[in-house]
């Protein structure tokens, strides 16, 4: 909600600002989104329906089930890889991770699991590529998920 | 085949949601919910994004994104980029199009990826749920060790990037810089 009133009261004050000093470029502008928004369709769709699948199919309670039954190392792989993957919307994950944290996984486990979640997004990859490029997308991702496991590591050193 | 390639993810996508009406009704019923619900959020936040960008394209001018988040502009730079991206604008998929308007008028790969990695990973709303259900210490210490490793990566991807550029993203950004203009 705060959100839509954010990006919506911007775009009112930007507009209003573009009508009074230039029709033309305002009417340039409406034209340069569209273009964009074309070009981004595909991508934008195909992340949709990834994102379902994915969600649709790791339910939280399928997450609990695999990263609960495993212990130590393993459990912490299998974290990242699904954080790593998946996109979850913050209200369901870090309730999720709280009550994972709670049933025993370890801090390493739960630091892995979040800040893959974050920093890593195969499900929004086609649409990273589209818009800037395999190479960015790839290094972004895949220095990302380095870094995730080694903050998870070092929260497990500090904070356990 | 550039054809085929296109409509290969597609035609996974489908076979997978085929698999799960078969195998699993339930979760294909959970997915196809999930769906109708971003279908939602993104029609009603896309739109105005996507104005918001073209509006960015006309009116700011190249050398003033340069100024401020360009190759020099150092500390003041990232701490631009991180405002921007903790800022509770929206989610991940707004922000791709957004980084590839500032990087057409010249905001620096480094900061780029702060901005990405912030709006991502620390977002002030999303900060406020990670303490409520993981505590204080467990958020302070994920912000800093997050943010050490964006400037980082950041860093190596322009040091990269600077010396293998990205050639076929280039050239297609090019040609559509000609066609638009």
């Amino acid at each position: 909600m705060t959100t839509l009133i954010t990006i919506y009261s911007l775009l009112g004050i930007g507009l209003v600002a573009s009508l009074i000093k230039s029709k033309e470029k305002t009417v340039k502008a409406f034209k340069i989104a569209w273009k964009a928004f074309l070009k981004s369709a595909p991508s934008l769709i195909a992340m949709l329906t990834i994102v379902g699948l994915t969600l649709g199919i790791l339910t939280p309670q399928t997450i609990t089930r695999l990263v609960g039954v495993e212990a130590g190392f393993t459990a912490t792989i299998l974290a990242s890889i699904i954080g790593a993957i998946t996109l979850i919307p913050s209200l369901i994950a870090f309730p999720l991770a709280g009550s994972l944290l709670r049933s025993g996984a370890t801090i390493t486990t739960i630091s892995a699991f979040v800040t893959t979640l974050v920093m890593v997004g195969v499900v929004t990859a086609p649409l990273e590529i589209k818009e800037l490029g395999k190479r960015f997308t790839l290094l972004r991702n895949g220095l990302g998920f380095i870094a995730a496991l080694i903050i998870a590591a070092i929260m497990g050193v500090i904070l356990t | 085949m550039k054809t085929l390639k296109k409509y290969v993810l597609l035609i996974v996508i489908m076979l997978v949601f085929l698999v799960l009406i078969i195998t699993t009704p339930d979760a294909a019923v959970r997915s196809s919910l999930v769906m109708w619900d971003y279908f939602k959020e993104m029609a009603l936040i896309l739109p105005p994004v996507f104005i918001l960008m073209g509006l960015m394209e006309v009116w700011i001018p190249k050398n003033q994104i340069q100024k401020w988040m360009g190759n020099k502009s150092g500390i003041k730079g990232m701490a631009i980029a991180l405002a921007l991206g903790t800022l509770p604008t929206g989610p991940l998929y707004v922000a791709f199009p957004m980084t590839s308007t500032l990087i057409r008028k010249g905001a620096s790969y480094t900061n780029m990826v702060i901005f990405l990695g912030s709006w991502a990973a620390l977002k002030i709303p999303q900060l406020m749920v990670e303490i409520k259900f993981l505590g204080l210490p467990f958020t302070i210490t994920r912000f800093v060790l997050t943010l050490t490793a964006l400037i980082l990566i950041g860093l190596l991807i322009e040091l990269i990037l600077k010396k293998y550029p990205d050639k076929q993203w280039l050239d297609k950004e090019v040609i559509e810089k000609a066609v638009k203009s």
